[in-house]
């Protein structure tokens, strides 16, 4: 069993790979598109996570 | 004699309204076999590769895959998701996976692949239209 974190970060994963292939056409363009969009999802959760963590939920 | 289509040739002849359904459906069959049969090789494969994958992931992270209830508007709109993934999606229900296991930690992350598996096909399958009506 993978942790929440890792779990995330495969949904991410998934997400940008088909994301950045339907919004570009050079294999180039797809990784650099693909990796920036990887990173800005991982980078928001954690943020969030963060953020939300003080909260009594 | 008998020729082999290109790829341009059946870009094409899929501006036909027969040949356009046929894209839809087989795009929504097989995820990423819409852009191979119009000759993007390494879009449909990736497609090919990745949704599946996706979707097995949501299965074994012990998601649920909603019936169609009318019933409860929230299990209907996820149950809609499910299905957007075709032919895996009808293979799960026939080997009766996707029970779910709601006791299961990653219950939710299952059930949050497995519909955004199916709403990624969706835009996959447009794409492809797109791709098939000259636009892109």
């Amino acid at each position: 069993m993978i942790s929440h974190f890792w779990t995330m970060v495969l949904f991410a994963a998934f997400v940008s790979v088909v994301f950045a292939v339907l919004l570009r056409d050079a294999p180039r363009e797809q990784v650099k598109t693909g990796g920036l969009m990887l990173l800005a999802f991982v980078a928001v959760a954690y943020v969030l996570a963060w953020l939300l963590y003080p909260l009594p939920l | 004699m008998v020729t082999k289509s290109t790829a341009a040739e059946r870009t094409r002849a899929s501006t036909e309204p027969g040949v356009l359904a046929l894209v839809i459906v087989l795009a929504w069959l097989v995820p990423g076999a819409g852009h191979l049969w119009q000759g993007r090789r390494q879009k449909g494969v990736i497609f090919l590769l990745a949704l599946p994958l996706m979707f097995v992931t949501g299965l074994l992270l012990g998601g649920r895959l909603f019936p169609l209830q009318l019933s409860e508007p929230l299990v209907f709109l996820g149950a809609i998701a499910d299905r957007g993934i075709g032919l895996p999606f009808l293979i799960a229900r026939f080997m009766e996976a996707g029970a779910g296991l709601v006791t299961a930690v990653s219950y939710e992350y299952g059930n949050t692949f497995l519909m955004t598996a199916g709403l990624l096909n969706f835009l996959v399958i447009l794409d492809a239209y797109d791709i098939a009506v000259g636009r892109k």
